[in-house]
């Protein structure tokens, strides 16, 4: 029979009178597990910004025509040939469009494909932009722009005008922020675009664009698609890319396969583009949990000590507490309760200071020309990671707790009585 | 005359640092309301035996008997029990836990019982205190006592679940004489007063002459009783 209130009485008792050790030992788990929520919640709120700043300007899959050789030459076909060793030299890619072919019908498919959030056409064009006498090559993306706004936050990159200027004037552009630094250009002026063939046009800067990213931004730029269809003198079907954006982001890569054998086109999905920033999240939480655990751990071995001392100091104690009825397993509990007691006092603590200190680091400026959306540093603030820490509080106490009560546990008062 | 406590054929060996047999055959009762004595040498097991009666020490071979029961080979956690109901200890050294109220020492093991509540254990504290004059004391730090007022505490500690016996390990040795007195007068008292049942291990001859019986202890070996 276990009567815990006298075995929490006695613990409380003596956690009171060593008020020193249970502070210091209290202290070690409070800031394991602070250091823990602090660490954790900061480097998974930069890891989710930096993948917000790659990924949300990544489709979830991209459809483009890739020039690639023929997998198959025509001699493989023959009959003739076919043990033969066939050697064919300098094989060059066929010749063939940029434009994916049937663009439109493959829009309007996706479009009624269950699980597509929404599908947008996008051309690419080289071009020169022109001012002055400065000519700089880059690219021209001609968008859907409201679409773009429904299904990417581009509007999040848009730092001078609207998405909405862009779609009335068939003849504006949103520049690339870098571009507009070099051509020292703003909103309002005017620049004039040449296609790699030589035909001018001129348009009208509605906005600025900056992605973050400076090598997007010193050479892309946006406008309406119509408005590059007829830079390019081409039909109102030319469309060189087309961007998918899914309900469920885990079925990109097999949807993306299924569409590059049922259309005859590249698709790259949003994993294949973005291998190495997972990577990069991986390694940064790898590293989170490796310091959080080492901090735990030499907090679990301060409470080992602590409980080892207070054990050995309680020698008689526990002698007496044995001889008058106390059975192994209630002098166990009376110590394992304290460790827990520890446990649960630092860890909550803990969880208090994490998400002070998070609060804090949550409201300190950080501005940074590559991103403008965020003003201050960023935060994770995850139930889930609150969760761990006291788990991980508790369990640590209760095997720091657990090895030095067995020993109080297996005691012989009759040893430490006589010995006096 | 009932038997509160009975030992049959005792032996006892210490293992280590080399085989000793430390008690040899022994057997003995210990009627109710008893005042029995144990006197010895130094070295000649009484100690030993008593740890052994007290369920303490579990190493032995033979029966032991507590209120005509057999308590030898039962579980520790049942052992415990056993001693916590049944066995009073007071010891040599006064063995109190220093960070608690003298109040609290004594409640402990009836709050360990369990079967009182707890305003009813305060009052049998109380009334344990005050019939060892003591109640004054109550809510001092047990370490902030002298040494005959926390014998006299650890007295009350004993008798708080109302034991068949009261067992002690020279329970004057660390005393003045006029405290040994004292703590003799209390013994006696129990005895005559509420027929408690007493088994005193001591040194002390004067002591001993005046219980009801003396259990002469030699080399392991009862040779008067």
């Amino acid at each position: 029979m276990t009567n815990w209130k006298v075995i929490l009485g006695i613990a409380k008792t003596h956690l009171i009178t060593k008020m020193k050790s249970t502070t210091t030992a209290s202290l070690g788990v409070t800031f394991g597990i602070g250091a823990y929520i602090t660490l954790v919640s900061f480097m998974t709120g930069l890891n989710g910004m930096l993948d917000d700043l790659v990924i949300n300007q990544t489709p979830h899959i991209h459809l483009y025509n890739e020039i690639e050789p023929s997998e198959q030459q025509p001699i493989a076909l023959h009959e003739e040939f076919e043990n033969a060793l066939n050697v064919v030299h300098s094989i060059k890619p066929k010749q063939s469009q940029k434009k994916i072919h049937n663009a439109l019908p493959i829009l309007n498919y996706l479009k009624e494909t269950g699980n597509v959030k929404g599908a947008t056409p996008q051309l690419r064009a080289q071009i020169f932009y022109l001012s002055g006498s400065i000519e700089l090559g880059g690219n021209l993306v001609g968008v859907d722009i409201m679409e773009e706004v429904r299904l990417s936050n581009i509007q999040d990159y848009i730092i001078q005008g609207t998405p909405e200027a862009l779609k009335n004037n068939n003849s504006g552009i949103l520049l690339g922020s870098g571009l507009a630094n070099k051509m020292s250009l703003s909103t309002g002026d005017r620049i004039q675009v040449s296609t790699i063939k030589g035909d001018i046009f001129p348009l009208k800067i509605v906005g600025i664009y900056q992605s973050g990213i400076a090598d997007i931004d010193n050479i892309q730029s946006f406008t309406n698609l119509k408005t590059v269809q007829q830079i390019l003198g081409e039909a109102e079907n030319y469309v060189t890319d087309i961007n998918v954006k899914l309900n469920d982001i885990t079925e990109a890569a097999t949807m993306s396969r299924r569409l590059e054998r049922q259309f005859k086109v590249k698709a790259i999905d949003i994993n294949e583009a973005n291998a190495q920033f997972e990577t990069g999240s991986n390694i940064r939480n790898l590293i989170t949990y490796a310091v959080s655990i080492t901090l735990l751990i030499v907090a679990g071995f301060g409470i080992y000590n602590i409980l080892n001392m207070l054990i050995y100091e309680k020698m008689k104690d526990i002698a007496i507490l044995k001889a008058t009825g106390f059975s192994g397993t209630d002098v166990q509990l009376i110590f394992m309760s304290q460790a827990m007691i520890i446990g649960a006092i630092g860890g909550i603590l803990g969880l208090v200071v994490g998400y002070g200190l998070t609060r804090l680091i949550d409201n300190v400026a950080f501005e940074t020309e590559a991103l403008p959306t965020i003003t201050t540093y960023p935060i994770n603030y995850n139930i889930m990671y609150y969760i761990i820490g006291i788990s991980f509080a508790l369990i640590s106490t209760f095997i720091a707790g657990y090895l030095p009560s067995s020993k109080a546990k297996r005691i012989d008062p009759v040893q430490i009585i006589r010995g006096t | 005359m009932s038997i509160v406590l009975e030992a049959k054929n005792i032996n006892k060996y210490f293992k280590k640092p080399v085989l000793f047999h430390v008690l040899k055959n022994l057997n003995f009762k210990v009627k109710t309301g008893e005042f029995a004595s144990i006197m010895g040498k130094s070295g000649s097991g009484k100690s030993t035996l008593l740890y052994i009666l007290s369920t303490m020490d579990t190493d032995y071979e033979g029966q032991l008997f507590l209120n005509e029961e057999l308590v030898t080979g039962k579980p520790n956690t049942l052992l415990s029990r056993i001693r916590n109901k049944h066995i009073g200890f007071v010891f040599q050294f006064h063995y109190l836990l220093s960070e608690f109220s003298v109040l609290e020492n004594v409640m402990l093991p009836a709050k360990k019982l369990g079967v009182k509540s707890h305003s009813e254990i305060e009052y049998d504290a109380m009334e344990k205190l005050k019939m060892l004059k003591i109640d004054q004391l109550a809510k001092k730090r047990a370490s902030r006592i002298s040494g005959g007022e926390k014998q006299r505490v650890a007295i009350a500690r004993a008798l708080i679940n109302n034991p068949s016996v009261l067992m002690g390990d020279e329970p004057t040795g660390n005393l003045d004489s006029y405290n040994a007195e004292n703590v003799f007068q209390i013994f006696k008292q129990l005895k005559e007063d509420q027929g408690l049942s007493l088994l005193v291990v001591t040194h002390d001859i004067d002591f001993a002459k005046r219980t009801d019986r003396i259990i002469q202890m030699e080399d392991g070996q009862i040779i008067n009783q």
